[in-house]
C-alpha cells in the first residue's frame, strides 16, 4: 500500500455519526450440478473440464433451471422468515467482462424468489438484534480469472488473463439486508453476528457448507454515515468480497473511521466499490459503481417463470430443521448455562462437537468441560480448528464415561486425551498402553500410604491430634508417589484409618 | 415520442463496447428512434389488462433434476477460443478493473 488513509478514532467517529449498513451475502449452493446446465460443480478439478455449450454461452444453447437450486432458494427464504414469490423470473444482467462468457449473468432483478424477511442475531453479550431482510434471489457464479505478467497475480500490470469456466454457472443465492439502522457503535459486531448466524442457518438447512475460506460464502459490506439526528442516509461505499467473520467486523469498523475522517474534513464520500485487505485490515478504492441501469437488466427470454405452488412451499416449510438460534436457546436451557457461555461455545466452534459427544453418551457438563477446556487449549496450541483435532466426539464421550465410573481421574483423563490426540489409539487403548487406570486397590495403595506417613511424621502427628485437614498433604504425597494414578478419596480414607481418626 | 439522443447512443455504444464514428451516432440515433417508435405502438394496443410477456409459451416451472451430465472435454471447450494457455481461455489485458 503506497497511500495511507486518514482515519479518526472509532470513538470520535461514533460521537459524531450514526452508521447505516447493508450486507449482501453470496452463498454458493452445494448442488451436484450448475444452476442452468448439468455440468458438475465439484471443486478442485482441472481447468475447463466442467463446461458445456450452455455455461460457455454458445449460440443456441438453452438453459434449464436446477430444481434443487430453486428448492434451496425457497428453504433459505423460509428460514429467513421471507415471503416466497408466487411467480418470478430470471433476468439478464448485462456486462462485458471475461469472467462470464455469455456477456451477461443470469440473475433476478425486480422479482426475487424471496423477500421481506428477518433474521434474529445474537451479540456477544447475548443480546438479540433483528436484521431485516430485503430479498434473497437466485443467480450464478462467474469463472475464475488468473492474471499473468503483473506483480503477484494482480490485474494491474498484467499482460493478459486466463479464464477457467468450471465455476461459471454454479448456483448462488444472494441475500440482501434492508438498511441496518440503530446498531450504533455495535454496527461492526452486528455485521459479524449476522454473517455468522446466516452461515449457521445455511449449514443447518444443508444447502451449502458455507465455508467462507473456500469462497462458498462471501460478504459485501455497504456502509454509510449520517450525522446524529439526520434521517437521510449518507453516501455509501461497498466493500467487496470480505471473506471471514473477523474481516466483516474489521471492514465495517475501518469504513466507519474512514468515512468520518472524510466527512470531518468537509469532503464527500464517493460511491464506489472498495477492496478489503486482510493483512492491514484496511480498504482501498476499487471502481466507481456502475449505475444499475447500465446493466440493462431485462427478463431472461430463455427461461420460463418460476411459480412455486403454495403446496410445495408449505411442504418445504414443514421439512425445515430446527433453526440454529432456536436450537441454541433450547440447549442453553437444557444445559443450564448462560447466553454468554453459549457465545463462547459458538466462538470456539464447539457446539456441534459437544452435542455429538452428548449424543454418544456423555453428560452435558463433561462434554462441555472437555471440549471447552483441554481440547480447546490443544487446538489453540497447534493452530487447528476444534473439529480438525484427531479425536472424535465418541472418544471424548468414552473418556467422560471412564471418569464417571471412577476408572480415571481428571489428571489421568487429560493424559488419555493427549494419547488419543497423539495417535496412540482410542481411549481404552491409551489407558492400557500407558497403564493409566486409577489405583483404588487397598493392597497396592497400602505401601504408598505407609511410606507417606513414615516420611512425614510431623504431619501424621497433627492428624492424630485431630487436625484432619492436614491429611491433604499426605494424600498429595501418595498421589505423587503413584504418578497421579491413586484414587484420592480412597487414599484419604486409608490415611485416616491408619492414624486412627475419623472424618467429621 | 421522446427521441433517442446522440448522447444516449454514445452511452449504449460504450456499454456494448462498440466504436462508432460521429456520423454513425447520428445514423443509429435515427434508426433506434424508428425501432422504439414501432415497438411503442404495442403499448398503445396492450392496456393494463394485458401483462407484459417475456416468453412466448405459457409455461412455468420447467426444471431439471440435479443430475450430472457429461461436460465437454477441455479440448472441445477451447476449440473455438482465439487464444489459449494452460488449458484456459486467454484474453487480452483487462483494464479499469481490479
Amino acid at each position: 500500500m503506497t497511500t495511507t488513509t486518514d482515519l479518526v478514532s472509532y470513538e470520535d467517529a461514533l460521537a459524531s455519526y450514526d452508521p447505516v449498513m447493508g450486507l449482501e451475502v453470496h452463498v454458493e449452493l452445494g448442488t451436484k450440478t450448475k444452476m442452468f446446465c448439468g455440468c458438475s460443480t465439484e471443486l478442485g478439478q482441472d481447468a475447463n473440464t466442467q463446461t458445456c455449450p450452455t455455461c460457455l454461452g454458445m449460440p443456441g444453447a438453452l438453459p434449464v433451471v436446477n430444481a434443487i437450486g430453486i428448492e434451496s432458494a425457497i428453504k433459505i427464504g423460509l428460514a429467513l422468515n421471507c415471503e416466497i414469490a408466487e411467480w418470478c423470473r430470471f433476468a439478464r444482467k448485462n456486462y462485458f467482462y471475461p469472467d462470464m462468457p455469455k456477456n451477461f449473468q443470469t440473475s433476478q432483478y425486480d422479482e426475487p424468489i424471496a423477500f421481506d424477511g428477518y433474521l434474529d442475531v445474537q451479540l456477544e453479550d447475548g443480546e438479540t438484534f433483528r436484521v431485516q431482510i430485503e430479498r434473497a434471489h437466485m443467480e450464478e457464479d462467474t469463472g475464475k480469472s488468473t492474471h499473468v505478467g503483473g506483480a503477484t497475480g494482480r490485474i494491474h500490470g498484467a499482460s493478459h488473463s486466463l479464464l477457467d469456466y468450471n465455476r461459471a454457472g454454479i448456483p448462488l443465492i444472494e441475500i440482501v439486508t434492508k438498511p441496518i439502522e440503530g446498531a450504533g457503535e455495535r454496527a461492526p459486531e452486528v455485521a459479524r453476528a449476522y454473517v455468522r448466524e446466516l452461515r449457521e442457518v445455511i449449514k443447518a438447512l444443508g444447502v451449502s457448507e458455507a465455508r467462507m475460506e473456500m469462497g462458498q460464502m462471501r460478504c459485501d459490506v455497504n456502509l454509510s454515515l449520517r450525522p446524529h439526528g439526520r434521517e437521510k442516509f449518507g453516501t455509501r461505499s461497498e466493500t467487496k468480497n470480505v471473506n471471514s467473520l473477523r474481516s466483516v467486523e474489521r471492514a465495517a469498523r475501518f469504513e466507519i473511521q474512514r468515512h468520518a475522517a472524510v466527512l470531518n474534513g468537509g469532503g464527500t464520500i464517493i460511491q464506489e466499490t472498495r477492496h478489503f485487505h486482510e493483512d492491514t485490515g484496511s480498504t482501498t478504492s476499487g471502481r466507481v459503481k456502475e449505475e444499475a441501469e447500465d446493466y440493462r437488466y431485462f427478463p431472461e427470454p430463455d427461461l420460463v417463470p418460476v411459480a412455486p405452488s403454495r403446496a410445495w412451499v408449505e411442504e418445504i416449510r414443514a421439512g425445515l430443521p430446527e433453526l440454529p438460534l432456536a436450537r441454541r436457546n433450547r440447549l442453553v436451557a437444557e444445559w443450564g448455562i448462560t447466553a454468554t457461555d453459549m457465545q463462547s461455545i459458538l466462538n470456539a466452534g464447539a457446539l456441534d462437537l459437544i452435542v455429538a459427544t452428548i449424543d454418544a453418551g456423555a453428560d452435558a457438563a463433561s462434554a462441555r468441560k472437555w471440549w471447552m477446556g483441554e481440547l480447546a487449549r490443544s487446538a489453540n496450541e497447534s493452530g487447528v480448528a476444534l473439529d480438525e483435532l484427531a479425536i472424535t466426539p465418541a472418544q471424548v464421550a468414552r473418556v467422560a464415561e471412564l471418569v464417571l465410573k471412577g476408572d480415571l481421574n481428571d489428571k489421568l483423563a487429560r493424559q488419555v486425551i493427549e494419547g488419543v490426540l497423539a495417535g496412540e489409539g482410542g481411549p481404552d487403548e491409551v489407558v492400557d498402553k500407558r497403564g493409566l487406570k486409577v489405583v483404588s486397590d487397598d493392597s497396592a495403595l497400602g505401601t504408598a500410604v505407609d511410606e507417606a506417613i513414615a516420611g512425614n511424621p510431623g504431619i501424621a502427628d497433627k492428624i492424630r491430634g485431630g487436625k484432619v485437614a492436614a491429611a491433604g498433604a499426605l494424600v498429595g504425597a501418595v498421589m505423587k508417589a503413584t504418578r497421579g494414578q491413586a484414587d484420592a478419596a480412597r487414599v484419604k480414607e486409608l490415611i485416616l484409618e491408619r492414624l486412627g481418626v475419623s472424618e467429621g | 415520442m421522446p427521441g433517442i439522443t446522440r448522447e444516449e447512443v454514445a452511452h449504449l455504444a460504450r456499454l456494448a463496447r462498440l466504436e462508432l464514428k460521429p456520423e454513425e451516432l447520428e445514423h443509429f440515433a435515427g434508426q433506434l428512434d424508428d425501432i422504439i417508435g414501432a415497438v411503442a405502438r404495442v403499448s398503445e394496443v396492450a392496456d393494463q389488462d394485458v401483462p407484459p410477456t417475456s416468453h412466448p409459451l405459457p409455461l412455468t416451472n420447467v426444471m431439471r433434476a440435479d443430475e450430472v451430465r457429461p461436460s465437454l472435454t477441455p479440448e472441445q471447450a477451447l476449440s473455438g477460443a482465439p487464444a489459449q494457455e494452460q488449458q484456459r481461455f486467454k484474453v487480452p489485458q483487462i483494464l479499469g478493473e481490479d
